[in-house]
């Protein structure tokens, strides 16, 4: 795939009250055409900062950001005005006029603003696209947050552009309306062949659209990769941090060291976490192993989700059987993938 | 009714035709040096927020001048400004009394007011805004009278108002100077002459002007926002 975006050794500081505060350090990124590009990190890390770069809001003081084979520090006023046309962005704070309609937000950036017809014609396209077709007049107060920002990702996407940069789009919306702007995004990036470039401190909103992510912390990037590698595999502390808040498999230590009775072993039992961590698993294992094995599989819970068509997440379970038996389906389990950990077990029989 | 009027108001009715002269004559002098003003006042208050330190296009040298020149007009009381710009305006417009001469000092009187209250409107414009012009790739020209001046409308409207009150009173104050209009009247028939009357119906005039302002202020507001 082609590049969309390429970031070399960027770097930027800003000057503050005692010396500089670098805001980003020798950042590297590669976004293909086609990615939903993931970038998370807490406040404060850089993620605004390094996503104006992109568009050339803000300067920076070394490195290279090239779009669309453009390096965009080196453009001048009117190159990089043509070239923002190409790159759609969106906010969490939403950023309509208050004083124009929707249609007139939608419109206000139109290239061809002369042609009447070509305008309104755009405008109604766009509208129909994000479901507002009925909105087309109100003003931006009249609208929910949800509504707002559907605007405001028709209004990014006027001039048909090739990129649309999103700055924490979703925070301010509450999960169902969050839910809808991705799918809405997903759908978008589907339907136009839209590269997207996400920023936020939620992992779970990264989990649902993107394919790539990049984790950044104090203006570096810590780690980065493909999604499901990173949730499987996550590498830095802060990653594997994220990743928790997102899983309720880590619940289970919880249960352990209070002695829950949900978890009371007998003669015979093993207590085990099974976590997915290859694309391919789309078999019956449990029903498969309970059956060769002759092993009573107890699920205590489980968390799976789908991340970028692949399921990823895992089960706690409790198996019952002879320990030779246990110790084969064991083994059979990691033969496909699967990795297991003993949490606690009772003596086996 | 008015024998009535008669009554109260012996002196100005007696001057009738010159009362309502005076008024015409201050309604000239606002509606003139306002609107005048208000294009300059706008133009610099475009400038100051374009090139403040973090505005579109920074400059310190064109900021700090101007910002400096505003501050040092607003320091000098209207009075004495309106006495200081007497030879200057002689020279621009070829007399210095009555109301073609009192609109030149009015202009400079309250275009630095004026255009603080403007600068303040118009930073008052959501900087995402701004942000998202930008990133839209408009130039500018464009954010400034498409964004800047557009979404700062209804705060324009209202410190229009606060200056028009304002420059009603500074309308009186060149009336000692020479200038016509009711200030002029009330101080040649109230203040030299003891005609209180002319003073006090001066005052009902002018609270009645600046009420009526402050009312057409309101409504222009509410029309303009949503
Ligand atoms: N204009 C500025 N002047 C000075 N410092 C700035 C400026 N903009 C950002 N910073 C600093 O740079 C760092 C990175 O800021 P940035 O806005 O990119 O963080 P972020 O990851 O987007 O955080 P958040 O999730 O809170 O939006 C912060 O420490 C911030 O204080
Ligand atoms: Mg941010």
């Amino acid at each position: 795939m082609p590049q969309a975006i390429t970031i070399s050794n960027l770097t930027k500081t800003f000057p503050g009250e005692e010396g500089e505060h670098i805001a980003l350090q020798s950042v590297n990124l590669a976004v293909e055409k086609g990615d939903i590009y993931g970038i998370m990190g807490l406040s404060g890390a850089g993620k605004s900062t390094l996503v104006r770069c992109i568009n050339g809001l803000e300067h920076y003081d070394s490195g290279t950001v090239t779009v669309n084979a453009k390096e965009v520090g080196s453009l001048n006023r009117g190159d990089l005005r043509m070239l923002r046309r190409d790159i759609g962005m969106i906010f969490q704070s939403f950023n309509l006029m208050p004083s124009r309609t929707v249609a007139g937000n939608v419109e206000l950036a139109f290239r061809n603003r002369k042609d009447r017809a070509a305008r309104e014609s755009r405008v109604c396209e766009l509208l129909d696209l994000v479901g507002l077709a009925d909105k087309a007049d109100s003003y931006p107060n009249e609208l929910s947050g949800g509504q707002k920002q559907r605007v405001a990702i028709a209004r990014a996407l006027v001039n048909n552009p090739s990129i649309l940069l999103s700055d924490e789009a979703t925070s301010a919306l509450d999960p169902n309306t969050t839910q809808s702007i991705l799918d809405l995004l997903r759908n978008l990036h589907d339907r136009l062949g839209l590269t997207i470039v996400v920023i936020t401190h939620q992992m779970a909103v990264i989990k649902q659209i993107c394919n790539k992510v990049a984790v950044i912390a104090d203006g570096s990037i810590v780690e980065e990769g493909k999604v499901f590698d990173l949730f499987v595999n996550p590498q830095a502390r802060l990653t594997k941090s994220f990743i928790e808040t997102t899983s309720n498999l880590e619940k289970i230590s919880a249960l352990i060291e209070h002695n829950s009775p949900l978890i009371a072993l007998h003669p015979g039992e093993i207590l085990l976490r099974m976590r997915y961590v290859s694309k391919q698993v789309s078999q019956a294992l449990i029903s498969i192993i309970s059956r060769q094995f002759n092993i009573d599989a107890n699920i205590i819970f489980g968390d799976i989700d789908v991340v970028d068509n692949a399921p990823l997440g895992g089960l706690v379970v409790i198996f019952k059987g002879k320990a030779s038996d246990v110790r084969e389906a064991i083994e059979f389990l990691k033969k496909r993938d699967i990795r297991i950990e003993v949490l606690k077990h009772a003596e086996l029989a | 009714m008015l024998n009535w009027l008669d009554h109260l108001f012996p002196n100005v009715m007696a001057r009738l035709p010159e009362f309502f002269d005076s008024f015409v004559q201050t309604l000239i002098m606002v509606g003139v040096a306002g609107i005048i003003s208000f294009f300059f006042a706008c133009g610099f208050a475009v400038a100051l927020i374009l090139t403040q330190p973090h505005g579109l296009t920074p400059n310190a040298v064109v900021f700090n001048v101007l910002d400096k020149i505003i501050n040092t007009f607003r320091s000098i009381p209207f009075i004495i400004l309106a006495a200081a710009l007497v030879p200057i305006t002689r020279a621009i417009v070829g007399t210095a009394i009555g109301t073609q001469g009192a609109i030149f000092p009015l202009i400079i009187g309250i275009t630095p007011f004026f255009t603080r209250q403007i600068q303040s409107a118009l930073a008052g414009v959501d900087a995402g805004f701004i942000e998202a012009a930008e990133a839209m790739g408009m130039g500018t020209v464009e954010i400034v009278f498409r964004i800047y001046l557009r979404e700062a409308i209804p705060s324009i409207i209202r410190v229009s108002v606060i200056t028009l009150v304002s420059l009603v009173g500074l309308t009186a104050i060149v009336g000692i100077v020479g200038g016509g209009g009711l200030g002029d009247f009330a101080i040649r028939y109230g203040y030299q002459r003891y005609m209180l009357d002319a003073t006090y119906s001066t005052i009902i005039v002018l609270v009645l002007l600046i009420g009526l302002i402050e009312l057409v202020g309101r409504l222009l507001v509410e029309v303009s926002q949503h």
